[in-house]
């Protein structure tokens, strides 16, 4: 009694601002709503409403004739989409591109995570973590023009090969079927150089993560049971780090297959799936078609993120 | 199982001083830290011995060099006669429970009971069978299919404990096991552990920084402090007979008397120690029996334990003692109170002559 009182009383010789506090800090759920909203709203109505728009166009289709949107539900355009054999081969294109990218991007990545998360110093990891971001802080399109003076046949890349004699190694490469090209720069290896290069920081971050969650001691008790350091890292280093490399897959792998800018200027010009959204969208108008290309990178994704999911890749998030 | 435990320990019975681990002038230094710095000693197969000190006094390095986590930078390691320098962990006869049980999340409770039977190649069958024994010996029959995350503090411990016995090792390291369980819980494992180490017969090296674990426990104990060892003996010889003022204070409550206060009761300067339960209190000086030790002093603090009470007492001619009184007779009314006058004394052959502390640069 006399205590609440006391509270009362002291409440009020409080000033205004004071008052606020009290008030929030009393009604916790308050708060909570005050500060959710406007991310929710930028969510739902930014975000997931002009996403929604864009998929319902996959269900209304362009009068070939007046090259007009036609807004009734169809799935016509679905139809086109995958009775085409030239669409059904850039959607594996951009997927077997994307599977590279991110297989190639884990087992570069991996090493040098791990080597992060067990062996450096605060000093040398901080000098790591700078390192890995550092190509985040420039500019993406210089990156990548940079890339086709560094792969082109002029390029330092060709003078390097032929520098230490293995000019024919590349020219081999080169001509292997379907990946090669006339040079590094116009073919599907130079594509997925470049993929690599700018995705891999996305791909070494979450392992490094993952890594350092795991205790020394888990090491240090599979060697005491017996388990040489090859026994250790099959048994207990790798299925720990899974998470981390399922987490970064899904940056890799989402990132490469939506991309558009890449594969048009690194490339054998054969389209992926974000440049044909692009054009369809853009210089042929086939808004309907292009909704319908963008479901199935989406489509793609779900089927991954429940594959990742299935290994722990968001415990590691 | 038992059958053999009994036989293993007959036979170490036999010849006590067959010696599982040995230390002859071990250093191992971190940049200008000498962790463990010339230690030698002798652990006897089959024996429960605790490793005592404060933390960074050197003990856990002292586990860690036998597990093979760590490597000397002098001296040399024997385990069972063979030299340890430069063996791996995983080619040692020892296994480790550590203080966070490093169990792997990854896998179920059996499968890391069985972890060390699987690298070994033993086969299925086998494994899946002497895990869950194991686990039915530290009383978690039928907890194979959990995770490790499921199980409570205690219960993990006792999975730490199966997975590092199933592999049978001639010797087992235990890193402050109990450090994290609750006060109940870890009096109750105290039992536990020393009845397991009597049934398997395994020789326990234990680390901790609890004293009460270390002497309830111990057949010996080495006390550390600035990575040496200050006193190796029984848990006896280390409470009763402290050698140094180090471990007569680490090792329970001391009261360390020295110079004039020394000499004021002894009659000699010579600095000793006396444990606090040995004191008794007197109001006057009747029935205090011929050649006791006696000071006169005024009561300063009381605590109330419930079993005993603890008063801190100020000396006549400077000083303090701390005595403990159990209230086997008295109760908390009959507490002496603070500032009265009191006669203590005590019988001359608890007082214990205490040497130099360790030497160091």
């Amino acid at each position: 009694m006399t205590v609440a009182a006391l509270r009362v009383g002291e409440v009020g010789r409080l000033s205004p601002l004071n008052r606020l506090s009290t008030f929030l800090y009393l009604r916790p759920r308050l708060v909570l709503a005050l500060l959710l909203v406007p991310p929710l709203l930028w969510l739902g109505i930014i975000y997931l409403g002009s996403l929604l728009a864009l998929l319902a166009h996959s269900f209304f289709y362009l009068d070939d004739y007046t090259a007009q949107v036609i807004y009734e539900p169809t799935l016509s355009t679905y139809a086109e989409l995958f009775s085409s054999q030239a669409n059904l081969l850039i959607i594996l294109r951009s997927v077997l591109m994307a599977t590279t990218v991110t297989i190639i991007s884990a087992v570069i990545g991996f090493p040098l995570a791990y080597y992060m998360a067990r062996y450096t110093s605060t000093r040398t990891k901080a000098f790591f973590y700078i390192a890995v971001m550092l190509p985040l802080w420039s500019n993406y399109l210089v990156r990548v023009y940079s890339w086709k003076v560094i792969l082109a046949k002029e390029g330092v890349i060709t003078w390097l090969f032929n520098l230490v004699g293995a000019g024919p190694v590349l020219d081999g490469v080169l001509n292997l079927p379907v990946i090669g090209g006339p040079s590094l720069s116009v073919s599907y290896i130079g594509t997925c150089i470049v993929f690599i290069y700018i995705w891999l920081p996305y791909m070494i971050l979450p392992i490094e993560a993952a890594m350092e969650r795991v205790p020394r001691s888990l090491i240090e008790a599979s060697a005491d049971l017996g388990a040489k350091p090859r026994e250790t890292f099959r048994k207990v280093i790798l299925p720990l780090a899974i998470p981390g490399v399922a987490a970064g897959s899904i940056f890799t792998f989402s990132l490469t297959l939506g991309d558009f800018i890449i594969p048009g200027v690194i490339g054998s010009s054969r389209p992926f799936i974000g440049q044909v959204v692009y054009a369809q969208q853009g210089t042929a108008g086939n808004l309907p078609l292009a909704a319908a290309f963008a479901v199935v990178p989406i489509a793609v994704m779900g089927v991954y993120l429940a594959i990742a999911k299935r290994f722990g890749a968001f415990d590691a998030l | 199982m038992p059958d053999s435990a009994v036989h293993r320990r007959l036979a170490i019975m036999a010849d006590q001083h067959s010696v599982a681990v040995r230390f002859s002038k071990v250093s191992r230094h971190f940049g200008q830290v000498r962790a463990v710095d010339e230690v030698s000693f002798d652990i006897y197969d089959g024996e429960f011995f605790s490793m005592l000190g404060p933390s960074g006094s050197g003990k856990t390095t002292c586990l860690r060099l036998i597990a093979g986590f760590e490597q000397p930078d002098a001296g040399s390691i024997e385990i069972h006669g063979k030299p340890m320098v430069g063996v791996p962990p995983y080619q040692r006869d020892v296994n480790t429970v550590f203080q966070d049980y490093a169990l792997f999340p990854h896998m179920t409770v059996g499968e890391n009971v069985a972890y060390g039977l699987m690298i070994r190649k033993v086969p299925k069958a086998e494994r899946v069978r002497r895990a869950e024994e194991m686990l039915e010996m530290v009383a978690l029959g039928g907890f194979g299919g959990r995770r490790p995350s499921q199980l409570s503090g205690g219960q993990r411990q006792r999975v730490a404990l199966a997975r590092a016995l199933v592999n049978e090792p001639s010797v087992l390291l235990l890193d402050e096991p109990l450090g994290a369980l609750d006060l109940k819980l870890r009096e109750q494992m105290q039992v536990e552990l020393k009845d397991i180490q009597r049934r398997v017969g395994i020789t326990f090296i234990y680390v901790t920084h609890d004293q009460g674990e270390a002497l309830s426990m111990s057949d010996r104990v080495a006390v550390f402090n600035l990575g040496r060892i200050e006193q190796i003996g029984s848990p006896a010889e280390i409470y009763e007979h402290p050698r140094t003022t180090f471990v007569a204070g680490f090792v329970g409550v001391s009261n360390v008397l020295s110079g004039a206060t020394a000499a004021a009761i002894t009659g000699l300067p010579t600095a000793f120690s006396i444990r606090p339960e040995k004191i008794r209190l007197a109001n006057g000086s009747g029935g205090v029996p011929e050649g006791c030790c006696r000071v006169q002093g005024q009561i300063e603090s009381v605590l109330y334990y419930g079993s005993s009470t603890r008063y801190n007492v100020a000396l006549e001619g400077g000083g303090e003692l701390t005595v403990i009184e159990q209230n086997r007779e008295t109760r908390h009314e009959d507490a002496q109170q603070q500032g009265m006058p009191v006669l203590l004394w005590w019988e001359r052959r608890h007082n214990q002559i205490l040497g130099q502390p360790a030497e160091r640069v």
